[in-house]
């Protein structure tokens, strides 16, 4: 056991502790996980895996174009489904001016292995509903398979191996497959449809300009002599400044041309040159909480939505969004992009206050506050092993004197519904939520959330006004 | 899409010569074309149908991880459909040794479709045919109507999973109508025995009553032998009409109904809308049997072209490559199951057992062992044997009879169970059971199988609809329920209702946390699932969904 975490223990144990709590602590504490990535299944399990590869499909998967002419089943690929998506959400629209809700669902996250092809990609989506049998209540581990060849009653035929009690092998984030982010342009995208779509709000230019490194060119400045283009009316005028002072323009009255002399240094140009281009740009933080006891379905509900709210952002500063990730358990470190963000594994104890420290000393050491505008959202099960905040809630307060909009995701786990987590209780007790309405948004929702969920969690979490 | 070349087609048409031969049967025309990727693309979401209706969900990715198979009747990758003439697929590549595979399998299946009782209700016309003047029609409403053509088709599919298809297949294969009339098969087979309950000797009696009414005045026997009965049970006359009613709207499904008594599609400018709700029926009715013949079809044209494979003497030298082929698609996989290796399986399992006489009584009054496994009376009967079974069975006949102990011990079969091994980290498959009847509920817990929910006109009031879902252990897909019942409230024009079962709690073992270091892990502790159920009714009104309970199981 780390030492530091042990002391960590003993000194909040000395303050008092409620027995769950402690509960919780403990088992935190001697989990044995670690912070790496999540293993890409090697060669050499591959081989191993060769002679047991249990098939999940029914009977009905099967068929013969496939399995017997071997021509893939094709899909649609994503942009031909992207080309008409604009007419999918029209077409969605105008079924709730009917009165019908809305069908399409957007925003699946596909994201295939490592090496620059990972990407996010906007898949519009729908289901046809009937009333069918939901077969959802048979537990995974019951449901029947068929098979064949030796073996006796019992005696166990295979394994596949589980990275995490909670997740199924490698799907979900912190649970391995993804790769670098190669996702800016389809995260655009997505950022779009979820402001149009969803009608997330359209955020308000704040009026807080800042200069880019990024610059447009432009013919505003003028150059005599050369350029790309003559100007016409500065040039007479300069011919005339000329002409005055040689003397060749003596009586208003009688203007004689013919005398008038040109310099070469009269021609005035408009010439191309580089401007300053002045654009609000954000600076988003993202956090998690990647302790031990965010296993499973909470850590996959967080990093969904930050990816949702990335696109937002993303699309609402025209691509000009920088982000920071930050991952904490008793203490928090900052990672450099977003796969790292996605895939690190869950493991240690929970501290939220290391992790708003570290946003406050990043944002203070950086003088970030001059140049951009400031988002934090921060995700977490509410698992806090500082009870009552007392380190968090100073640090917040700090965080909301500089920043648009902070934003706390608790996904709370399914088996403890008492809409009581540490985070949550201590942030209703600071009152902060109340204060600071326009700065602090908290939204909670159960571990199992859906699509839908996520997004009105979301669009709690942005709104201008409080929903 | 492009026709196969004459080569390839001389070479079907051999194969149909040498498929006649053994027996099989199909119409002499059959079209065959290749398909690009690009073809694909337009043909899956259309199942397969080159003429199938337009409708916008079609060109969206739709989620198909939840109940796939529950919502579509039909494959979208099938190699051959069901048309007059067949018209089957192909990749433009095949060598001809695997084309001939090919063509048999889709032989077999052509000769399925054509003499499965299961497909009777689609012989009689071309689908793509109907279904070309079909999408002509809805595409001409569309210019007319617009998107509300759309929402017709939409509402309409989210009950299409309901059609009365064996209503409609007993329809298909009524006998003639006896002679008799209806009073008199009503008095002798339900009056009696169900209302009066009447004991076995005054049955008999009231029959030769009527066999003496019959003799003495011949015409005029049953109205004198009726005379008798008005007088005796006053009541009958009224509950027999009663009956022909009951009778005629019960054999109504959702979707007929809804077209027959809506007071909403009644109205003239909504009259547009009943022609396309047909269609959604209709080519409904034409996938349902597809799904419920799946193994048996596989099964049945893997057999085939296994059988044909082998014995066609144009295809020299490829045997090998045959059987790499052939054993990809026929293996039975470790873990999994696969339609067609199954089918395969149990075909030649039935056919050996009927050759040696096995289906008989003779052979189940034997008990000795030794004596049942040399049984062989040597009947040369196996090959009619399956012909008959492709005839007259479906998935589920197929399976509940024939698999037995002797079939799962035969291919070393057995239900494979899944658990977690907390301390290995690994997901353990582990042979369940090798016993036949849990194989065989295994297989049919898995075959489609759609809710059973019938309209209760005598709940209905005030023009609504009461929909009662006849529960059979599986809840209904609660996320679907509301945007499914808003569909029907629109076609129906009025409040909507629907009763059915769902889970009230479930009552499993907490997750107990463990703490390593204080107690050893804790041992996985396999808990049955106590479900207890509830009875709701859910009400659609005005696009406003509400619930109420209305009983409640406490186990």
């Amino acid at each position: 056991m780390n030492p530091k975490l042990k002391e960590l223990y003993n000194k909040i144990k000395k303050n008092g502790l409620p027995p769950e709590q402690e509960q919780k602590i403990l088992l935190e504490l001697h989990d044995d996980a670690t912070h790496d990535f999540a293993d890409e299944p090697s060669d050499a399990l591959q081989i191993a895996d060769e002679a047991f590869r249990p098939t999940s499909q029914n009977i009905y998967a099967y068929n013969d174009l496939f399995d017997l002419q071997a021509i893939s089943a094709l899909q649609s690929s994503h942009n031909t489904s992207l080309r008409s998506i604009d007419e999918l959400l029209e077409r969605d629209k105008q079924r709730e001016k009917d009165g019908f809700p809305r069908k399409i669902n957007v925003g699946r996250l596909i994201k295939p292995g490592r090496g620059g092809k990972d990407k996010v990609v906007v898949v519009p989506s729908t289901v046809e509903e009937k009333f069918i049998h939901d077969t959802s209540l048979q537990a995974e581990e019951e449901q029947p398979y068929g098979g064949s060849g030796d073996g006796e009653e019992g005696e166990v035929i295979g394994e596949q191996p589980v990275r995490s009690p909670d997740v199924q092998g490698g799907t979900g984030p912190g649970q391995g497959e993804g790769g670098p982010h190669e996702m800016e342009s389809n995260a655009y995208d997505l950022g779009k449809i979820l402001t149009e779509k969803f009608e997330l709000p359209n955020l308000k230019d704040k009026g807080k300009k800042r200069s880019l490194t990024r610059y447009t060119y432009d013919l505003t400045d003028k150059h005599r002599g050369f350029g790309q283009l003559l100007d016409k009316k500065a040039t007479l005028r300069k011919i005339v400044e000329t002409n005055m002072n040689l003397g060749n323009l003596t009586d208003i009255s009688d203007i004689d041309l013919t005398r008038f002399l040109v310099s070469p240094k009269d021609l005035v140009y408009r010439i191309l040159s580089r401007e300053k281009d002045y654009e609000s740009q954000a600076m988003v933080f993202f956090v998690r909480d990647y302790s031990g006891s965010m296993a499973g379905k909470s850590t996959v509900l967080v990093v969904a939505q930050h990816v949702l709210i990335y696109s937002w952002l993303l699309y609402q500063y025209a691509m000009q969004v920088e982000t920071r990730f930050i991952l904490h358990d008793t203490e928090a470190t900052e990672v450099p992009d977003f796969y790292t963000y996605y895939n690190s594994k869950v493991a240690g104890g929970t501290q939220v206050s290391s992790a708003y420290r570290l946003v406050n000393e990043i944002v203070e050491k950086e003088n970030l506050v001059r140049d951009y505008n400031i988002y934090i959202f921060h995700g977490t099960d509410g698992d806090d092993w500082d009870t009552d905040g007392k380190e968090s809630i100073p640090q917040l307060k700090q965080m909301l004197t500089y920043a648009n909009r902070v934003g706390i995701t608790i996904a709370e786990h399914a088996h403890d519904k008492t809409n009581n987590s540490e985070v949550e209780k201590y942030l209703k007790k600071s009152g902060l939520l109340e204060e600071k309405k326009d700065l602090l948004r908290m939204d909670v929702m159960q571990e199992d959330a859906d699509e839908p969920r996520l997004i009105e969690g979301i669009k709690h979490l942005i709104s201008e006004k409080e929903t | 899409m492009e026709l196969i070349d004459q080569h390839t087609k001389k070479i079907m048409e051999g194969c149909k010569e040498r498929a006649r031969k053994a027996g099989l049967r199909f119409q002499d025309e059959s079209l065959e074309y290749i398909v690009t990727n690009r073809d694909l693309l337009e043909l899956t979401p259309k199942l397969m149908i080159p003429t199938l209706y337009d409708y916008w969900v079609h060109d969206v990715e739709v989620l198909k991880e939840k109940g796939r198979y529950e919502l579509y009747p039909s494959n979208p990758y099938e190699t051959v459909i069901n048309t007059r003439p067949a018209i089957s697929f192909y990749n433009d590549n095949n060598p001809d040794w695997m084309n001939v595979m090919i063509f048999y399998h889709v032989l077999a299946h052509i000769d399925f479709f054509q003499n499965n009782l299961y497909f009777r209700h689609t012989w009689d016309y071309d689908f793509t045919g109907q279904a070309l003047s079909d999408k002509r029609m809805i595409a001409k409403l569309r210019s007319e109507k617009g998107r509300w053509v759309d929402y017709v088709v939409e509402f309409a599919r989210g009950i299409d999973n309901l059609v009365g298809y064996h209503e409609e297949l007993s329809r298909q294969n009524r006998r003639p109508k006896t002679s008799r009339s209806k009073m008199l098969d009503y008095y002798f087979d339900v009056f009696l025995q169900s209302e009066k309950k009447v004991k076995i000797h005054e049955y008999i009696k009231e029959i030769e009553r009527y066999n003496q009414c019959i003799n003495e005045s011949k015409e005029l026997g049953e109205k004198s032998f009726f005379a008798e009965i008005f007088k005796k049970y006053p009541e009958f006359d009224a509950i027999f009409k009663k009956s022909l009613e009951k009778k005629s709207e019960q054999k109504l499904d959702l979707i007929q109904f809804v077209l027959e008594h809506s007071e909403f599609l009644k109205k003239e400018k909504n009259s547009w809308m009943k022609p396309i709700i047909e269609v959604v029926r209709k080519t409904s009715l034409f996938f349902q049997p597809q799904i419920r013949t799946k193994i048996m079809n596989e099964g049945w044209a893997s057999y085939w072209h296994e059988r044909l494979f082998l014995q066609d003497d144009r295809i020299q030298g490829h045997e090998v490559d045959f059987a790499r082929t052939h054993s990809g698609v026929t293996s039975m996989p470790r873990v999994g199951l696969n339609p067609y290796a199954l089918g395969m399986r149990l075909l030649y399992y039935i056919e050996d057992l009927s050759d040696k006489g096995k289906y008989s009584i003779e052979f189940r009054k034997l008990l000795d062992a030794k004596k049942r496994e040399d049984f062989d009376a040597n009947t040369g009967q196996g090959n009619d044997f399956i012909f008959k079974i492709r005839e007259n069975s479906n998935d589920f006949m197929f399976i509940n009879t024939f698999v037995d102990q002797d079939f799962v011990n035969r291919y070393k079969l057995f239900v494979v169970g899944r658990r977690l091994n907390q301390a290995k980290r690994v997901l353990e498959y582990y042979v369940k059971s090798r016993k036949a009847e849990d194989y065989r509920r295994m297989l049919l817990d898995g075959l489609y199988h759609p809710p059973y929910i019938t309209i209760e006109q005598n709940k209905s009031n005030n023009g609504s609809l009461y929909l009662m879902h006849h529960f059979e252990d599986k809840p209904l897909v609660k996320e679907f329920i509301s945007n499914t019942m808003l569909g029907i409230e629109y076609l129906w024009g009025a409040p909507v209702q629907l009763e059915t079962s769902e889970v009230k709690q479930i009552e499993a073992s907490k997750p107990q946390l463990t703490i390593p270091g204080l107690t050893t892990p804790i041992k996985e502790e396999k808990k049955e699932k106590q479900i207890k159920w509830q009875r709701v009714r859910y009400k659609m009104k005005d696009r406003k969904l509400s619930k109420e309970i209305i009983a409640s199981e406490d186990r």
